[in-house]
């Protein structure tokens, strides 16, 4: 049983990983015929080439900046709303969350496609503007919104709801009260929503895709690469946002283990 | 912390960037080109009917082959100790973090007619299999790209079972068969729900799995929809009248598993 076990585990995890080796082990092949799979002897040009790479640079830049307004967007937000929506009354919460749950159950497509009719149909009416970083951004935020209002409310459900009143009674104006008290209580909850909206908006593809006009994100540029041409360029590209996204995963792994042993001499200290 | 006033940007978001393009689908459905009241696109949906049956066939058989896949491997991971469950789950989510055209394309590179499943079997003295461009292609993309979201919620819901509940129907006589198919699989069933939603609603209305991996000949919903809206076939029009209708759709699965979700919770209830 243990051995059965083991085996299986290994079958879903080379079906897992397979495909990202195969695509990493030929981001090195020199091949002058562009073939995806022969292999003809070590080379790293690809990585040249993607470095030289005019277009990809642009997206990549395109995409950061979106990611990055995206994520502090709609984190600013999505934290007040969170706030406001916990002051509201049974049904107003009921029909607002409602509504926030929509887009993450709606399928991608068709939030991209409804984005696209508002902003072809908001285009025209200011005349000749075409979609392109104003849309994306705009769309990005719509999305990441409801994942940081999901991470930022369970903190504010945990958090005692006199403390703020507290801090007023004690002379804080309640914008004080918010920052000194109420923030740092729910911090955890902000940051998970701000990597949340930020990964969320550097990997979107579909609703981009519909959002984007003629600008080129990264998964854009991706995806005009896996139609037109073949070329290992793509495979070197993987490759490297592979080894970024492990170094990414470890940092944070790390910093949480080290979170979590010093929250265990925390509660130990309060058990004594 | 009655402040309700900071939900109001974020209404007011909401209404703008969901409600109003959500809108403009059923108004866009409703109407033809000149804007008049029209019943012709959705009933133009009605063509398309093997198109819809086509994805929710691919889609139930992808999720099926997710769940039954997926199943054993969340148990074993859920079995074995604690810090070997963080290395496995972080192994099982790490693929997902990388772009999925990514992922989607290095199947393409292993499926080819020429490409390295077939020069392996080549080398075997086997004959060569064709397997890009058909729908097992397809269901295969969808069965990668999506089992993570199948193996995280029922490792998450196998985790919670109390192993006490276990062992008592053990030292009550069942046989591990019988504790499986009568205490384990039962108390896992919200993790199954929730883990189908969330493989059938992105496999049903995914389009570039079934384009790159599909060919033509495999079209699935969504590439209808890209197709009215920046493909050959531009009719916004026809294309909102299929968003509606698999919205629609997707809505009805939410609410019958919902539905399940609800008795398999009141059935727990009264167990305990």
């Amino acid at each position: 049983m243990k051995t059965l076990s083991k085996v299986y585990m290994f079958l879903v995890f080379l079906f897992l990983y397979a495909p990202i080796a195969v695509l990493v082990v030929f981001s090195f092949n020199d091949s002058a015929t562009m073939s995806r799979s022969v292999w003809s002897g070590f080379t790293t040009k690809w990585y040249i080439q993607l470095f030289n790479d005019q277009m990809l640079l642009v997206s990549l830049r395109n995409t950061l900046i979106i990611a990055v307004i995206a994520a502090v967007v709609s984190t600013v937000l999505g934290t007040s709303a969170a706030i406001g929506i916990m002051g509201m009354n049974r049904v107003t919460r009921k029909i607002v969350m409602n509504v926030t749950n929509f887009p993450m159950v709606n399928p991608d497509i068709v939030t991209g496609v409804s984005l696209m009719l508002l902003f072809v149909a908001a285009a025209r009416f200011m005349g000749n503007v075409s979609l392109g970083m104003a849309s994306l951004i705009l769309s990005h935020i719509t999305f990441c919104l409801p994942y940081v209002i999901l991470s930022v409310m369970p903190k504010l459900r945990q958090m005692d709801p006199n403390l703020s009143e507290a801090a007023q009674d004690l002379g804080c104006t309640s914008i004080q009260a918010f920052f000194r008290v109420v923030l740092p209580q729910i911090m955890p909850g902000v940051v998970t929503g701000l990597i949340m909206a930020f990964t969320l908006s550097i990997d979107d593809f579909v609703v981009s895709y519909f959002t984007s006009g003629t600008t080129q994100t990264l998964p854009i540029f991706i995806y005009s690469m896996t139609r037109k041409r073949i070329s290992p360029e793509i495979n070197a590209l993987s490759a490297l946002l592979f080894t970024i996204i492990i170094l990414l995963l470890i940092v944070i792994n790390v910093r949480a283990s080290r979170e979590s042993k010093r929250a265990d001499t925390r509660k130990g200290g309060a058990a004594i | 912390m009655k402040s309700k006033a900071a939900a109001y940007p974020y209404v007011v978001w909401m209404a703008l960037f969901i409600i109003v393009p959500t809108a403009l689908v059923v108004v866009f459905a409703f109407t033809d080109r000149s804007g008049a009241f029209t019943l012709k696109n959705i009933q133009g949906v009605g063509q398309y009917s093997n198109v819809f049956l086509r994805s929710i066939w691919l889609g139930a058989i992808a999720t099926v082959i997710s769940l039954v896949v997926g199943y054993p491997l969340a148990y074993i991971i859920a079995q074995s100790d604690s810090r070997r469950q963080n290395v496995m789950i972080m192994l099982v989510m790490l693929p997902m973090w990388m772009n999925f055209l990514l992922r989607t394309y290095a199947w393409m590179s292993l499926l080819e007619d020429s490409g390295i499943i077939n020069r392996a079997l080549g080398a075997c003295g086997l004959p060569q299999i064709h397997m890009i461009n058909t729908a097992g292609a397809v269901v295969l993309g969808m069965v990668y790209n999506y089992i993570p979201y199948m193996i995280l919620p029922l490792y998450s819901v196998l985790t919670k079972i109390d192993r006490s509940v276990v062992e008592a129907a053990q030292d009550l006589g069942a046989n591990s068969r019988k504790v499986f198919m009568r205490v384990t699989l039962p108390m896992s069933m919200p993790g199954v729900i929730s883990g189908v939603t969330m493989v059938f609603v992105p496999a049903v209305s995914t389009f570039i799995i079934s384009k790159m991996l599909g060919g033509g000949s495999n079209l699935l919903i969504g590439d209808l929809i890209d197709m009215q809206f920046l493909g050959s076939a531009y009719n916004p029009n026809l294309g909102s009248a299929i968003s509606l209708v698999l919205m629609v759709l997707i809505f009805i699965c939410m609410g019958i598993m919902n539905q399940f979700d609800e008795n398999g919770a009141t059935e727990g209830g009264a167990m305990v």
